[in-house]
């Protein structure tokens, strides 16, 4: 189990390789398919807001706001990342993250950005909402809610030891493209 | 002529309201013993310390903190699926109505995330009603109970079904070798995006619409049952026992449990059409349901 800490350096993120399991400390901003089609299409980050050597984390999160009026978030896994495919490697390129969470790893285009630009797509385990939301210690901010609705805004998390697998690294690696290619060879001994 | 009798007569009473609260909040927190004990079992199947046993070890520990702080299993609520049966007489729109009360309320609560978004200007309902939300499917029966189900069913897996038309050229002809083509095919694709262990519903037949949806209702039978047609129940566990051969794994990460079940029905279908329509669900496999007897009291939870 690898510490991951911020700040999210260059040199950390290199370092990390496919099958890698991290903890990850930290401040995690929340962007799902509203915010990337935005920033795709020429969105500016709201002030408060910076990537920049950051970890975004695909999630829509279930966040109440307790009796004394903060906010607390309740449920937190990650969404499906795939949907993002065809924004993300401008989203690493134009804001600097080092990282990106989500579930069932992306594709060509953000392997290739991951490469270039010295980033990694951390899984997290899908539904492990409650666990993972047990890791985000306090809710900074939330920004664009009243654009995006509470599930797609961006919402600014403090998370402490969040654990995550790395399935595709800066080197090219990829966990999906293994075993998608594995699987299905050995489907075709049945079919 | 006489006027018969109305055939059954139960009353909608106040606590019907937080009987379907309870109905949501149970469904959205707690998955039931037959998914709990396939998660279980499943684990022992994994090398210890993989990437796999891992994935399931934090699944099994979120499973008991849901149910112990009774939040959400998953952020994602899903679809909210209402599948109620009743005798004829019983006042469905009354049910619907107070339905709907009880899901804003859980909402506001924290047991459903804002789920509800309207597909044109992109705006979030804020309480998970609006058109087409929650779902309800009304059928009338000739036993004297109410039976309210409830699936809730997360948009991941739900991107993942997959429908067939068969012959196909890669998976095959008009039979149960290409319905099984079809169904592995759709696991492959599946794989990582639907938080793994899945499980299949499946309808052989019918219409575009009406396959799926029957596909989606193979979901409220337990795991641990069996297809009435003999034919179809060694498919059903085939089709497990092949997938979990494939290393696909919990998560897509590799290992051996990619399916925990499949469970398929059939409709008949038109001489010209041969559908194969398969609902994935998640391992966050939320159903619950109760019985109303004809005092309006719970009889029973059905999970």
């Amino acid at each position: 189990m690898t510490k991951l800490s911020f700040p999210f350096t260059e040199e950390k993120i290199r370092s990390l390789k496919v099958g890698d399991e991290v903890l990850i400390t930290g401040t995690l901003f929340t962007g799902r398919d509203a915010v990337h089609k935005y920033l795709h299409e020429g969105g500016k980050l709201p002030a408060g807001v910076n990537l920049k050597d950051g970890i975004l984390y695909h999630c829509g999160p279930v966040v109440i706001k307790d009796e004394r009026g903060n906010w607390k978030c309740t449920a937190a896994g990650p969404t499906t990342s795939i949907r993002e495919e065809p924004y993300q490697w401008q989203v690493i390129r134009d804001f600097g993250l080092r990282g990106v969470i989500g579930k069932g790893g992306m594709g060509d285009k953000t392997l290739q950005a991951c490469k270039e630009h010295g980033c990694v797509y951390i899984h997290a385990i899908g539904g492990a909402a409650q666990v993972l939301a047990q890791c985000i210690k306090r809710v900074r901010n939330v920004h664009m809610m009243e654009q995006f609705g509470a599930p797609e805004a961006i919402w600014e998390f403090e998370v402490e030891d969040f654990p995550a697998v790395v399935t595709m690294d800066s080197h090219g690696g990829s966990l999906h493209k293994e075993v998608f290619a594995a699987s299905q060879a050995e489907l075709a001994k049945y079919v | 002529m006489t006027a018969s009798a109305p055939l059954h007569e139960i009353r909608n009473e106040p606590a019907l309201f937080a009987t379907i609260l309870e109905l949501i909040r149970r469904t959205s927190t707690q998955l039931p013993d037959d998914v709990v004990s396939a998660i279980t079992a499943a684990r022992k199947n994994e090398a210890a310390g993989s990437n796999a046993d891992v994935a399931l070890d934090v699944i099994g520990c979120n499973i008991g903190l849901a149910q112990t702080n009774s939040l959400p299993l998953c952020q994602d609520t899903g679809t909210i699926l209402f599948y109620v049966h009743a005798p004829a007489g019983y006042d469905q729109i009354e049910l619907e109505e107070t339905a709907n009360e009880a899901v804003r309320q859980a909402t506001k609560t924290g047991y459903l995330r804002q789920n509800s978004v309207d597909s044109v200007t992109g705006k979030n309902s804020g309480d998970n009603t609006g058109p087409g939300s929650p779902v309800f499917h009304f059928h009338q029966w000739r036993e004297a109970h109410v039976e309210v189900k409830l699936v809730l069913k997360g948009g991941g897996c739900e991107n993942m079904n997959a429908q067939y038309s068969l012959p196909h050229p890669d998976h095959g002809g008009r039979d149960l070798k290409g319905v099984e083509n079809a169904i592995l095919d759709a696991v492959l694709q599946a794989q990582g995006q639907g938080c793994g262990p899945g499980i299949l519903g499946v309808c052989i037949g019918g219409d575009r619409a009406t396959g799926y949806e029957h596909s989606k209702q193979q979901l409220l039978r337990k795991l641990d049952d069996h297809n009435v047609n003999p034919e179809l129940d060694t498919l059903e566990q085939d089709i497990v026992g092949t997938a979990n051969k494939l290393g696909i794994g919990p998560m897509g990460f590799g290992g051996k449990t990619t399916l925990l079940g499949t469970k398929i029905g059939v409709l008949n279908r038109l001489p010209a059409s041969f559908f194969v329509s398969v609902s994935y669900m998640c391992w966050a496999y939320r159903r619950q349901g109760f019985t109303l007897d004809t005092d309006g009291k719970i009889g029973k939870w059905l999970y």
